[in-house]
């Protein structure tokens, strides 16, 4: 900035300005010091302001559900809620079972068995998120007289997924199968989803 | 042109405001307002030094809980909580099976529809629930309680001034009406159903006292359940209620400070750089 | 626009240069804000505000836009949903309380500006449209702030409404209609907060449109300074970049740290504990008072008593709104040439009264209307309408000012000393 000492008026003096001559390097390290550091500030406060669009306490706190069995008849299903989406639950029939069971796995294009897909001694009991895997649509199938589809389980009248008994894809373009959330049977009747 | 409107609309102004000030000044000394008991009795409650005041302050947590204690074996009967869920209580200090079972165990349930047929009732609290109101309604809270409403407790630390002292004062501030009160305020007799305490705003408060003996709640800390320490415990229980985010913002508060403190030396640092060759 | 002397943009930066061309978006803020900006070299510290009140309209509009995000207009459940935002949202008792509490540091530092313009003369010519744009933000910044105030819909909230709105019940004739159609009812509710909503998210916007023209408008003329004498070349100024960026970086440092030392340890300093009740339209505070930065127009409502040809109520809320609309012909009741109180000393004393006599204002427009306080609030406001309308434009006819430093260079070396020549020249 030495164009500001040139237009400094006459009878200014100018030793007085040439004592205060600094090392440069150490001149700029505190300018970038100091314009770093309002960065990292900045980085500071962008964060919370940017958290706060996560969901908010409220909404985690409401993100298990207990569902009753015990109403719930074999072959029926029920359609309940867990985190604002929807829950299928489905009290398989033998029949039903021993139609998933039969499908070879490694032909299926998410291979899981319905072992895999239900908890143990609870083989009938399927839950599943009713959430098409393709777009986010609700499939058919958990209502009573809906269309279960070409493979007895749900379909998807969006995009036309069809999945089997065990809520597996078979057919369309969803690419897996609808998702198990994470529950525990607290009593034989009574279970708790997340 | 200007100049003479604005002298004419300030001659006007300040005209009009003589006038005012004549009539306060005539009816002051003819007609002085009279002193009230509210202005002569009310008291402003002593500071109680809670673990939770000042730049470093953290709730005292075995304190929470035996104000929470308070709050259920005795607040809990008539103030709601509604702005609090059970959830929150694992703030103080609780384990997720005990703030399970506290909510369980709540002696008043959850409004709540019948699946089957759709009517009305009541289910057991989960701990994503908000703590249940006592009355169903205002109406109802007030035909219980001589019309009187029990307001919500929630945010009581910050709704009133000095929230936390008053809280403690409140409790601790029922007493006779005092004699020479009666006698300077004759007309002032606290009205039957109105409960003497010089800490309520007009002086007369409808609430019973809350905290009658000492042990009234069993704490299982050891703590000796004195009143005062009743009071004291559920002021601070209040005031976690009211500022459930306290501890996080006083420890946000000084790393900002802290970081704000360093900043401002660094700019004073770049400016004086900045300005090293030129006089101003 | 600016002085011959200014730096031109030369972008090095082939990316930049390239934009330059097709939009000279970097050319405009190297002017407005950066090199091509000279600005008098001798500005102390009160020049700081107009930057950090620029700073704080950031700080709300960002924090206001994010708290709408939860926010619930809705008089049903809008005070829960701000209890949701202070409990339950991801860091909502942070953007609340630094949006409650940069309101009233907005406001301060936006008084410290005005005040730094009375004293140094910043209204007068040939800055009369910086001033007027300014007073025009002064109008909008309280709007929004009041309406702001409203969405709590705590008790204050509510009767905050309910009052400032019965002001225009004292027009004569159309007053009681202007107020239902500003509530869209008969008593603040729903409809009042779904609208006071609205305008609180747009109005700021308008704000930030005025300042625009509030800097074009100062870009003309070039910024005064605290002699208030014209720049007379290029040794009286430096250029915005680096000299004063970095000068507003340490107010922005200090502001901020006063920010964070209310937000974080005395959130609720500033407010009124009411506003934590919700709204009850069939309950009245004890004491209504506005947010302290009203508090001063609030007394002047309130002092006038007495009714003389039109009623009280009219007089008073003529008062009040004239209280700000005087400071739109403000450049043209000071006629003085000289602009800087410094140089004014009869100006100066009565300015140091006008200022004291504004906190006299505010502490009787949030105490309580005993005689005293009454008293003191009627002699108060006949101060404020009397500095403004009869003694400012007689002191500036009769008054007979210091001389003058011959330029501010002259003026700095002097103040520095030593060798100057000049400085014997003014001495």
């Amino acid at each position: 900035m030495a164009t500001v000492d040139d237009r400094l008026p006459p009878g200014e003096d100018p030793a007085l300005l040439a004592e205060e001559v600094h090392d440069p390097r150490r001149r700029d390290f505190i300018n970038i010091a100091a314009v770093s550091f309002a960065g990292v500030g900045l980085v500071a406060v962008v964060l919370p302001l940017i958290n706060q669009m996560n969901p908010s306490a409220d909404v985690l706190a409401q993100s298990t559900t207990e569902v009753d069995l015990s109403k719930i008849q074999p072959g029926q299903a029920i359609k309940t809620s867990f985190r604002k989406q929807p829950l299928f639950v489905r009290n398989l029939t033998p029949a039903e079972i021993a139609a998933a069971n039969a499908v070879p796995v490694n032909t299926l294009r998410d291979p899981q068995t319905l072992a895999e897909r239900t908890k143990a001694g609870h083989e009938n009991w399927l839950i599943t998120l009713g959430v098409c895997t393709h777009l986010g649509c609700v499939p058919l199938g958990a209502g009573e007289g809906e269309n279960k589809g070409p493979f007895g389980g749900y379909f998807c009248p969006c995009h036309g997924s069809a999945y089997d008994t065990a809520a597996r894809i078979r057919q369309g373009p969803a690419p897996k199968n609808l998702v198990v959330p994470d529950y525990t049977f607290n009593s034989p009747t009574t279970v708790t989803v997340g | 042109m200007v100049r003479l409107i604005s002298l004419l609309v300030g001659a006007a102004f300040v005209g009009v405001l003589a006038i005012a000030l004549f009539g306060t000044v005539a009816t002051a000394i003819s007609d002085p307002a009279p002193e009230t008991a509210e202005a002569k009795y009310h008291q402003h409650p002593e500071n109680i030094g809670l673990a939770s005041n000042g730049f470093f302050g953290r709730f005292d947590r075995r304190q929470l809980q035996r104000g929470f204690q308070v709050y259920k074996e005795v607040c809990s009967a008539c103030h709601s909580l509604k702005y609090v869920a059970f959830r929150d209580l694992a703030d103080l200090g609780y384990s997720e099976g005990e703030v399970k079972a506290i909510a369980t165990q709540w002696a008043i349930e959850q409004p709540s529809v019948n699946p089957e047929t759709g009517e009305a009732t009541t289910r057991k609290n989960i701990p994503s629930d908000r703590f249940p109101s006592p009355f169903a309604n205002e109406v109802a809270a007030r035909a219980a309680n001589n019309n009187a409403l029990p307001p919500d407790l929630s945010l009581m630390a910050k709704a009133r001034h000095d929230g936390t002292n008053y809280i403690h004062a409140l409790l601790m501030g029922y007493r006779a009406q005092p004699a020479a009160l009666l006698k300077e305020f004759p007309g002032t007799k606290t009205p039957t159903g109105l409960h003497y305490n010089p800490w309520f705003a007009n002086l007369n408060i409808a609430m019973p006292p809350p905290l009658t003996s000492d042990g009234q709640v069993p704490y299982a800390d050891g703590t000796r359940a004195t009143k005062d320490q009743m009071a004291r415990d559920v002021a601070a229980f209040l005031t976690w209620t009211a500022e459930p985010k306290l501890e996080r913002r006083h420890a946000a508060g000084l790393a900002s400070v802290v970081f704000l403190l360093i900043f401002c030396f660094l700019a004073w640092g770049a400016y004086q750089n900045v300005w090293r060759d030129v006089k101003h | 626009m600016s002085f011959p002397w200014a730096k031109h943009y030369e972008p090095k930066q082939p990316l930049m240069r390239w934009l330059d061309e097709k939009l000279p978006l970097p050319r405009l803020v190297y002017n407005a804000v950066g090199a091509g900006y000279p600005v008098p070299r001798n500005l102390n510290y009160f020049w700081n505000f107009g930057v950090l009140a620029g700073a704080a309209l950031a700080i709300q509009i960002v924090t206001g836009i994010v708290l709408a995000m939860h926010f619930a207009a809705n008089a049903g459940v809008a005070f829960g949903s701000v209890e949701s935002i202070m409990r339950d949202v991801n860091a909502g008792w942070f953007l609340r309380y630094a949006h409650a509490n940069g309101a009233s540091m907005f406001l301060l530092v936006v008084y410290i500006h005005i005040g730094r313009g009375l004293y140094y003369g910043s209204y007068k010519a040939p800055r009369e449209m910086v001033w007027l744009l300014g007073v025009v933000i002064f109008l909008l910044m309280m709007a929004t702030a009041f309406m702001g105030y409203v969405l709590p819909w705590g008790q204050m909230s509510f009767w905050g409404a309910q009052v400032i709105t019965g002001f225009f019940s004292a027009i004569p004739l159309v007053g009681e209609s202007i107020r239902v159609w500003l509530l869209g009812g008969f008593a603040p509710d729903n409809a009042t907060l779904n609208r006071f909503f609205s305008l609180h998210y747009l109005l700021p916007f308008v704000i930030a449109g005025v300042i625009v023209l509030h800097i074009w408008a100062l870009h003309i003329p070039g910024s005064n300074n605290p002699t208030g004498v014209d720049v007379k070349g290029e040794q009286d100024t430096v250029p915005f970049h680096p000299y004063y960026t970095a000068k507003d970086a340490v107010g922005l440092g200090v502001f901020l740290l006063v920010f964070a030392l209310l937000i974080f340890f005395s959130p609720n300093l500033l407010g009124h504990p009411d506003n934590y009740i919700e709204a009850n339209p069939l309950s009245t505070p004890a004491h209504i008072v506005p947010e302290w930065y009203f508090l001063p127009f609030y007394a002047i409502l309130k002092s006038f008593t007495a009714d003389f040809i039109l009623p009280a109520k009219l007089w008073g809320v003529l008062a009040m709104f004239g209280s700000i609309l005087l400071l739109f012909f403000l450049p043209w009741l000071d006629s003085s040439p000289v602009r800087s109180a410094n140089y004014r000393p009869t100006y100066r004393i009565f300015l140091i009264v006008l200022l004291l006599d504004v906190l006299v204002l505010g502490y009787v427009g949030g105490a309580e209307p005993i005689a005293r306080n009454v008293v003191l609030g009627q002699i108060a406001a006949a101060y404020y309408f009397a500095h403004f309308l009869i003694i400012l434009p007689l002191v500036a006819a009769s008054e007979r000012p210091r001389p003058l430093p011959g330029s501010i260079t002259e003026a700095v070396l002097a103040k520095h000393g030593g060798t100057s020549p000049a400085k014997t020249a003014i001495a």
